[in-house]
């Protein structure tokens, strides 16, 4: 399925076109405000925008939008939990996704205050992709990770990426990161996606 | 016992205890004591205007003065609510919840007590109709202004929280689920106290004020159960009616938390 946005606009001056072909994994630059997140905010209907966004066949706004975000899942930069109990966040057990990230199933009776930063978004990678996404948009995931962590979590991606050939949405600043993990590479420029070449 | 009737002077007697109160806090550098004044001038000079306003509708109950009198008490509770929110909504919404949440508590139940419980003949008569819709609109003000302010409050501060729930395609109505429980218990929980209290530890306004007017004090203790029943239903309909309302308005169409539909109150 490929990931389309034509003409996707979130304030004044921007609009976005950008075609992320099944499996692509297309990495997303640029400076502070510039609208990074906004962008995948607006994929996923989360604010109010203009243009549209398509995925497969689907377009954003002809499907009920609970079934829209769980087919294109975000993932931000910090994970945001609201029971006490890990296991109160998921549907059902993943013992096989669980085992790729580190953890038995005992983790879902863990109280969630007592989570390290990595452990958390490690155990919301799992959560996302338990919903099976169609696609995955992901804002700066690793940002507060260090290189462990942010290894497992790139692993996890690529995993998915290649067996359900998900189209990727990476936000990343990392250089580095981009190499490894990206096929395109775009910036932000004043309001446009500017295509540049990965080093 | 015949009626103690209060003279100017014995009122003065409880206004110069409030004056001594205002001293007090001003000594004191509590900051409280212009408030304690204008406080007490408010009540004196209200309380004074509607006695004369009840005193010429009770010799003259024609419905459309009942209507008229009542539409100004809902409208002014309506606002009350408003104000009474760190953050409200802009435009109509702000005003709109509190007194469409108002009518429902108060208006629809006190229509309900005159027709079904009291029988009151006419069923507006306004020695029952006026203190009764007073009554519900003083008392489920607080419960449905309490939740409304919990309910805007918490989604502000858990903006990340329901947005993650979202994002898990979760429904606006899954999202905000625990935050509008909470809402509603902070809502019933001090008229649930009150009437916990009641008897035991306090004798409900009311009732004293009725035993002091001679009534009998069996008589006094029904009107007073009956209107403490009536509270509390109108406070759990009429917050179900603003917690409802408030977070249809929290969300769009798509789902979208619209927390710029938001106005803070400053100071």
């Amino acid at each position: 399925m490929n990931l389309t946005l034509k003409s996707l606009s979130i304030h004044n001056g921007q609009s976005f076109d950008l075609t992320v072909p099944t499996g692509e994994c297309v990495c997303i630059s640029g400076a502070s405000g510039t609208g990074k997140t906004l962008l995948l905010r607006a994929i996923a209907d989360l604010d109010p925008h203009e243009g549209e966004v398509i995925l497969g066949e689907a377009e954003s706004q002809t499907m009920p939008a609970n079934e829209w975000r769980q087919k294109v899942g975000l993932l931000p930069a910090e994970s945001h939990w609201w029971f006490d109990t890990v296991g109160e966040h998921f549907s059902k057990s993943n013992p096989v996704m669980l085992k790729k990230v580190g953890f038995g199933e005992e983790v879902l009776g863990w109280q969630v205050k007592r989570l390290s930063t990595g452990e958390k978004q490690r155990l919301a990678i799992v959560r996302l992709l338990a919903l099976q996404p169609g696609a995955l948009l992901l804002d700066e995931p690793t940002a507060n990770l260090d290189a462990e962590n942010t290894k497992v979590v790139e692993q996890l991606i690529n995993d998915y990426r290649k067996k359900t050939t998900a189209p990727v949405v990476w936000v990343s600043h990392d250089p580095r990161q981009i190499k490894r993990v990206g096929d395109r590479w775009f910036q932000i420029k004043e309001g446009k996606l500017v295509e540049g070449k990965i080093q | 016992m015949s009626l103690i009737s209060l003279t100017p002077l014995d009122l003065s007697l409880a206004a110069g205890l409030v004056l001594l109160l205002a001293l007090l806090t001003h000594r004191m550098q509590l900051g409280l004591s212009k408030q304690i004044i204008i406080a007490g001038l408010r009540t004196s000079v209200q309380l004074l205007l509607i006695g004369l306003v009840l005193k010429s509708i009770f010799a003259n109950s024609a419905f459309i003065w009942i209507a008229i009198i009542s539409s100004i008490m809902l409208f002014a509770a309506g606002r009350e609510v408003m104000v009474r929110q760190k953050r409200y909504f802009k435009g109509f919404w702000g005003f709109g919840v509190g007194v469409i949440s108002m009518f429902v508590s108060s208006f629809a139940v006190t229509v309900f007590a005159l027709n079904v419980v009291i029988n009151s003949e006419p069923w507006y008569h306004p020695q029952y109709a006026i203190p009764v819709l007073g009554m519900l609109l003083g008392n489920t003000m607080n419960g449905i202004s309490l939740a409304m302010n919990q309910l805007l409050q918490n989604a502000w501060q858990q903006q990340e929280v329901i947005e993650s729930r979202l994002m898990l395609g979760q429904t606006a109505r899954e999202a905000i689920s625990d935050i509008r429980r909470e809402s509603m218990r902070s809502g019933m929980i001090p008229i649930l106290n009150a009437m916990a209290a009641a008897g035991l530890v306090s004798l409900p306004g009311m009732m004293t004020g009725q035993i002091l007017a001679s009534s009998p004090p069996t008589e006094a203790v029904k009107y007073q159960i009956l209107i403490m029943f009536l509270i509390v239903v109108g406070t759990g309909f009429g917050t179900i009616a603003a917690i409802g309302l408030t977070s249809h308005r929290l969300f769009d169409k798509r789902d979208r938390l619209r927390l710029d539909r938001l106005k803070i109150r400053k100071g």
